[in-house]
């Protein structure tokens, strides 16, 4: 069965672009705008893959890693973070929030791939 | 896969609307009142635009949007105060950005030095604010959460990481959910391999993801992570390797062990692997996949090369195969993550000539439904009653259709609403006034073109309300206004028209200045009498943009009649209410589409035509007494106490078999938008229809006194008349009953074949 993937970012750009990469790679990706909808999006359905950008409008990605890890069937959900740039502060946010890693944007899409697969197979 | 331009065009279209949604955001803000949602809007926007275009590689616009964004985030954080002149820079940014956007979309390089001046413009404001003195300025403290030591290390390089702790705690999750040994698959077969790489396997430059990477390409892979051998945090060293995997492999049969064994060539003596194999039970593969025989030797616990060894070769073909497939799952993932597909937008994004093309074809349904209408009109209604009412409800539905699909071409004026605050801080700074816009309706839908075409108008309008009609704020202040001006623009629905109305509280219109400078240009007789209402209407006349009124703001060589005319030719009228001391209300009324009419069908001789129902006032028959021939043989008629010009339309188009007197026939009043009236004489009037808007144009050519064509129920073609049109021609003579035929109207005996044919070819293309 295909994994399922969410991806979470204000850009309609980055999200077309994280999902178009993704689905290539064979993995089913769901889209959500913001926190608030991811969090909805989580509820609708199983997903294996959180990839969450951190600015976002409504609720901010960080918000969301916190909300997600606060349900316990999500506690080890690998939850990926997008940075824009290698920011040490906002890793170790991330870090605290309980992000299982991060990618800094722009990212290539090989990278994103091999680091989906490898913390979601 | 790694092609990412195909979404050059959602980040160009994106970044638009963000640029929008930064200046809307930034014109809003002024010292003293920062909404901090606002600015982190703002900030977002500038950031998207940015990650955006690193994709890209819009290296120079990444560079200046970071500049840009690292202000925006002193703002944010308050570091940076909200100043007037701060605003300016962020606008002028918002400028620039757009602009380094419009060189990366066509692909050139922005001149040199393009961004030099802003660039330098948000430094000092950075500059200025490291320097401020307060030192209240707090810097958050470095995260708390590098104090607590990662238990594991973190799997990292530049793009990207992983945190050690959460993927090891991710694998320790999956060791308990082990892989669950169900009954494999038909036609498959289930490997397992345990692989025990040895500490050392990283110094030699092996990475283990790639090998596990590599088995999941041979068919379907769980991987699990075992981290029972990993040391605590202190004793850990970081070079090696304190993992090891079991890999539950679900494959084909033509993958054999062979292939597997490939996948740990290079580090066999550096590690343990066992691997072992198990097939589905005989039954299924004697029922359900009878292929598999020719491998079935592949029998449990296989430790042995499968004996497929020579068909795996061939068999290379398949996983090699793979990433040819990512086109597929697009599509099909499309169809299966529906459930989702309303989570992110309700909206789809949809070429614009496909849109058209689909009002084109409804168009010529509606008269195809109209034609067909007509032909079972005659029918005994008795013997057709089902065929009837099925073409009554035919009617019904392709009605809702029509405005179905036109209002997918509809949109909210805000688009166009949107730009108005930016021009009038630009006109507000330009003449030195205090200004306050505010607008309401901004959700009024109208068709794109409409839309599109107000731009132009609005923005000359509005700052012609601002620079002629606001007073300075001292002389506000003298005659006991606020200082600061109102303008307000706004739009509504009314009777199936939008009407966008602008208002302001200025002085209002200088009648007597606006009439001696009428006087002076020749466009009013001196001496002449006209109602305020006249006089107000004489700043569309053409020509009447005075010296006075040229200043660097409004006079731009465009007056009041081009604005008029762009209204017009969208089958607008505009008309302005104004008082003195008090201000003026310009009002622009136009279609919701420009593609369907709502007609008046009438009839000259044997030719139809359509007036637009919006210049219809009434029609009458006149008696004999109302009726008035003037010296050069123009008629006049008295209509509620107003003389109104007549019009014969045969005349003017030399149609013959009409009737010539108007007490025989009819007089359509109409009005054009200026407001000016005329008495269209016609033999009949056959009826009030919908029709469907054909350019004559890209048909055929401009005639004067004709708007558009049109294709009636009977398949002919019927012309759409322009009254403004009608009555410049009717004041050069044209309708003279021995005057020449109007050069530039086709000769009529030839319209109703050309209709006919035209109809043909309409059906055949």
């Amino acid at each position: 069965m295909k994994k399922k993937v969410l991806t979470v970012d204000d850009s309609r750009t980055m999200r077309d672009m994280v999902t178009f990469t993704l689905k290539g790679a064979g993995y089913d990706v769901v889209e959500a705008a913001d926190g608030q909808q991811a969090m909805t999006a989580m509820a609708a359905g199983k997903v294996d893959l959180v990839i969450t950008d951190l600015n976002m409008p409504v609720m901010d990605g960080l918000t969301l890693i916190r909300k997600l890890r606060a349900i316990p069937a999500h506690r080890t959900l690998p939850i990926l973070m997008l940075t824009t740039e290698a920011d040490e502060k906002k890793k170790a946010e991330g870090r605290a929030a309980g992000a299982t890693g991060w990618i800094v944007k722009p990212f290539n899409p090989d990278k994103l791939v091999s680091v989906v697969q490898k913390v979601c197979g | 896969m790694d092609d990412l331009s195909r979404f050059k065009q959602t980040y160009f279209d994106e970044s638009a609307e963000l640029l929008a949604v930064a200046e809307a955001g930034l014109l809003r803000l002024a010292p003293g009142d920062v909404d901090m949602d606002e600015v982190n809007a703002i900030f977002r926007a500038v950031h998207s635009i940015k990650g955006g275009g690193g994709a890209f590689g819009f290296n120079e616009l990444v560079a200046f949007a970071h500049e840009f964004e690292t202000v925006m985030d002193g703002v944010r954080n308050a570091t940076i105060p909200v100043t007037t002149a701060l605003v300016d820079t962020l606008i002028r940014a918002n400028d620039v950005l757009a602009q380094m956007l419009a060189y990366a979309g066509e692909g050139t390089d922005a001149p040199p030095g393009t961004t030099d001046g802003t660039v330098a413009a948000l430094r000092r404001h950075l500059d200025a604010a490291a320097h401020a003195p307060e030192e209240a300025v707090h810097t958050p403290a470095p995260a708390p959460a590098s104090a607590i030591p990662p238990a594991f290390p973190d799997d990292e390089d530049d793009e990207a990481g992983i945190f050690g702790d959460a993927l090891a705690a991710i694998a320790a999750a999956r060791d308990e959910g082990a892989p669950a040994a169900g009954p494999v698959p038909p036609g498959k077969i289930r490997w397992t391999v345990v692989f025990r790489p040895k500490a050392e396997l990283l110094l030699s430059g092996n990475e283990p993801t790639f090998m596990l990477r590599a088995l999941r390409r041979l068919g379907e892979a769980e991987i699990a992570c075992h981290l029972d051998r990993l040391p605590a945090l202190r004793d850990l060293d970081a070079e090696l390797l304190h993992l090891h995997w079991t890999v539950t492999l679900i494959a084909d049969p033509e993958v054999g062990r062979e292939r597997i064994d490939d996948v740990f060539e290079f580090v066999a003596d550096d590690c343990d692997i066992r691997i072992t194999a198990e097939a589905p039970l005989p039954a299924v593969i004697e029922t359900a996949a009878p292929p598999a025989a020719e491998t079935a030797p592949a029998l449990p616990a296989l430790t042995q090369p499968a004996p497929a060894a020579a068909p795996a070769e061939a068999a290379a073909q398949p996983p090699a195969a793979k990433p040819a497939e990512p086109a597929k799952p697009r599509a099909a993932g499309n169809g299966s993550g529906g459930e989702h597909a309303g989570l992110t937008s309700h909206t789809i994004r949809v070429d614009l000539d496909k849109i058209d093309r689909l009002v084109n074809m409804v168009g010529e349904m509606v008269i195809t439904q109209a034609m067909v209408a007509e032909h079972v009109r005659d029918l005994p209604p008795g013997q057709f009653q089902e065929l009837l009412e099925g073409l009554e409800q035919l009617a019904q539905h392709t009605r809702e259709l029509r405005e179905n699909v036109m209002s997918i071409r509809a949109q909210p004026v805000s688009s166009v609403f949107s730009r108005m605050p930016r021009l009038v801080r630009e006109c507000a700074g330009l003449t030195g006034k205090e200004v306050a816009l505010v607008t309401s309706g901004e959700n009024t839908e109208v068709d794109k073109t409409v839309v599109e075409n107000l731009v132009d108008p609005l923005t000359h309008m509005i700052r012609n309300s601002i620079d002629h009609g606001l007073e300075s704020p001292d002389e506000r202040e003298r005659v006991g206004k606020p200082r600061t001006g109102t303008v307000h623009l706004s739009a509504q629905h009314r009777s199936g028209r939008i009407v966008i109305e602008i208002t302001d509280d200025g002085r209002g219109i200088n009648r007597a200045k606006v009439l001696s400078k009428a006087i002076e240009k020749g466009l009013v007789a001196p001496g002449a009498a006209l109602s305020d209402e006249e006089v107000d209407n004489l700043i569309f006349l053409p020509g009447f943009s005075t010296a006075d009124q040229v200043s660097n703001l409004s006079g731009r060589g465009v007056g009041m009649d081009v604005v008029r005319r762009n209204i017009s030719s969208l089958g607008g009228r505009i008309g302005v209410y104004s008082t003195p001391g008090e201000g003026s209300r310009f009002t622009l009324s136009l279609p919701l589409t420009l593609a369907v009419l709502d007609g008046m069908v009438i009839s000259v001789g044997e030719e139809r035509f359509v007036l637009p129902l919006t210049n219809i006032v009434e029609s009458l028959r006149p008696k004999p007494e109302d009726l008035h021939g003037l010296v050069n043989k123009c008629d006049v008629m008295m209509a509620r106490g107003e003389y109104v010009r007549l019009v014969h339309l045969h005349r003017l188009f030399g149609i013959p078999k009409a009737i010539d007197d108007a007490t025989k026939g009819l007089v359509v009043l109409v009005e054009t938008e200026d407001g000016s009236r005329l008495g269209l004489v016609v033999d009949e009037i056959l009826g009030q229809q919908q029709v469907v808007i054909k350019s004559l144009e890209s048909n055929f050519r401009r005639l004067e006194g004709v708007a558009a064509a049109t294709i009636l129920g009977d398949g002919r073609v019927a012309l759409i008349l322009d009254v403004a049109g009608l009555r410049e021609m009717s004041r050069h003579g044209g309708d003279n009953p021995g005057g020449p035929r109007p050069a530039s109207f086709p000769a009529t005996p030839s319209l109703p074949a050309s209709a006919g044919h035209d109809t043909r070819q309409r059906q055949t293309a």
